[in-house]
């Protein structure tokens, strides 16, 4: 049975506040379903359901605007079917881009901050340790849990703004301490280091530990710092799209495990899991369908590309010009800061397209309906397939723009190899 | 005599309709076309069957957060399954059913059950408290759909 402050009970049937109580409604429905005992108040949100699925999550939010909802606390916006920035990148039909275009002017209106992102935590919107919040997009969750040490679970879309209009959450699931501890450690030691200090092993890492370990817990102990964030975003982003996994440690670098016994909560019996080299070129084969050697185009930024990752895009470049389509999907926070450092006309230069607010997964921007993309990204890789049609082919960022200036795949391959 | 099972419910309905027990887990953003209520997934055991009207029993929980818009679609255009039976605990399918009855569309019945007495072909009834009949174990016609006048 649920316990609720007498503000928390009045409000769902608060006729002077219909959008609250709607909103109210079913978080109380959604709480009785997952058992939690109580509503604990949230700072902020990130909202997944502004990408639009049919005219009925327009109408939804439409309704919630109408009823004079407003949201609570502070609310991102994850990408939209749209580029609002270059409309015509998106070749859907006309009354679809129209709906499409009122769901996320709905969201707006609600009060949500036009971010239009699915990397927020790079936006500006960076949750403190230990706080909880109302976030969904997967990657963001697991991304908020695992490098800031904030605390959400992988809330739905629906719901989303129902808890940023409310600000609150049902108490469970990663909201309890006790249920973050580590229940499995996943030791790479004996991994070879030119591997593991590599950039394109971490998104193959996440697609293990997805595939690997479902919705677990797991610490990964073993790693070589320095790791970078973006590093974390591609392990924690690859592991929310092939498993379960809202939140990761890794010993010795993330907030909530300075060492294992900490992350484990000094359980001694915590099973150990040791991966080989074998494993892990195994799993970046699976992230390909397609090794023929042709390529139609180059995908990258999912999740959208950081500054520090275009900054090195434009470094392995070296002023050379892509030969096939060469798509980074990118926020305008990331954005405004290339214009403001001049970066913009290399990456235009350079042959590469620039995809802003949304991205090539979600909203029908590829050339046709079938292909081969290559891309850095193990979520790219894993949802391309049955989103764009395309088969997907896995590479390092290197391996993607000798790939793009060629015109036909040319992959890296030592670092699979033992040394 | 009939076969009564007790589940757990998470969203009251009255159903009758024919088991659709899927062989695999699917995600349903990605994985059911929310135009058709098609099984979409490349190489799913059931890719190409419709659960449009049918008792859809979900042998596990996977997948996107985004199949909570799914369902609401399905509900939405009238082509969603009859009820939905879950093997593990989970909001996000409820939430598509939920925010469907605020914006006045029809809801099905969501039921918590994990039970391998249920099996495709046959004919069940679902109550408000969440009893579930198997009329008959012979039925097979996937569209042989009685919807409960509820």
């Amino acid at each position: 049975m649920i316990c609720l402050t007498e503000t928390e009970r009045t409000l769902a049937a608060d006729d002077t506040h219909p959008a609250l109580a709607l909103a109210m409604r079913v978080l109380l429905k959604t709480a009785e379903i997952m058992g939690a005992p109580k509503l604990l108040p949230v700072t902020s949100a990130h909202i997944d359901g502004c990408l639009y699925h049919g005219d009925s999550g327009v109408y939804f939010a439409e309704k919630l605007v109408d009823l004079g909802g407003k949201v609570h606390i502070h609310a991102t916006l994850n990408v939209g079917t749209l580029d609002l920035i270059h409309p015509h990148l998106v070749r859907a039909p006309s009354p679809q881009k129209t709906m499409a275009k009122r769901q996320m002017q709905a969201y707006l209106a609600l009060g949500c901050a036009a971010s239009w992102t699915c990397a927020p935590y790079q936006a500006g919107h960076r949750p403190a340790l230990g706080e909880d919040i109302a976030w969904g997009e997967s990657n963001a969750v697991v991304f908020a849990n695992s490098v800031l040490g904030a605390r959400t679970n992988r809330y739905g879309d629906l719901l989303d703004i129902c808890m940023a209009l409310v600000g609150r959450v049902p108490y469970f699931g990663l909201h309890v301490p006790q249920n973050r501890l580590a229940r499995l450690n996943v030791d790479l030691t004996a991994l070879p280091n030119q591997l593991k200090t590599s950039e394109s092993f971490f998104p193959v890492l996440g697609a293990w530990l997805g595939r690997t370990v479902g919705s677990v817990v797991p610490a990964l102990s073993g790693l070589q710092g320095p790791i970078s964030e973006d590093q974390l975003k591609a392990l924690g982003a690859g592991a929310a799209s092939t498993g379960a996994v809202g939140l990761f440690h890794v010993v010795g670098h993330t907030p909530e495990a300075p060492d294992l016994a900490t992350a484990s909560g000094g359980d001694a019996e915590i099973q150990t899991l040791k991966p080989t080299l074998q494993d892990f070129r195994s799993e970046r084969d699976r992230l390909s369908q397609n090794h023929r050697g042709e390529i139609d185009c180059v995908a990258v930024g999912s999740p959208h590309f950081s500054y520090p990752e275009t900054r090195h895009l434009l470094r392995v470049l070296k002023r050379r010009k892509s030969r096939i389509p060469f798509y980074l999907c990118t926020n305008r926070f990331v954005l405004d800061k290339l214009e403001r450092k001049a970066l913009v006309d290399p990456l235009i230069n350079a042959g590469i397209e620039l995809v802003i607010d949304t991205c090539v997964a979600v909203a029908p921007i590829l050339k046709n309906n079938q292909g081969i993309m290559m891309t850095n990204s193990a979520k790219f890789a894993h949802y391309g397939p049955g989103t764009t049609g395309y088969h997907s082919v896995f590479g390092s960022l290197e391996d993607c723009v000798e790939s793009a200036v060629a015109g036909r795949l040319i992959r890296n391959e030592s670092l699979w190899q033992q040394p | 005599m009939a076969t009564t099972l007790k589940s757990r419910v998470l969203v009251a309905g009255v159903a009758e309709g024919i088991v659709l027990r899927l062989a695999a887990p699917v995600s349903f953003w990605g994985g059911v076309s929310p135009q058709t209520a098609t099984i979409v997934q490349a190489g799913h055991p059931d890719e190409g069957t419709c659960i449009s009207g049918q008792v859809l029993l979900l042998p596990g929980t996977i997948g996107s957060s985004s199949s909570s818009a799914v369902l609401l679609e399905l509900l939405y255009r009238e082509i969603a399954p009859c009820a939905i039976i879950l093997c593990d605990v989970d909001a996000i399918l409820a939430l598509g059913d939920l925010v469907a009855g605020e914006m006045g569309y029809p809801t099905i019945p969501m039921i918590l059950l994990p039970e391998d007495r249920l099996k495709t072909g046959q004919m069940v009834r679902i109550e408000r408290a969440g009893t579930v009949t198997i009329i008959s174990d012979t039925r097979r016609s996937p569209n042989g759909i009685m919807p409960a006048g509820a």
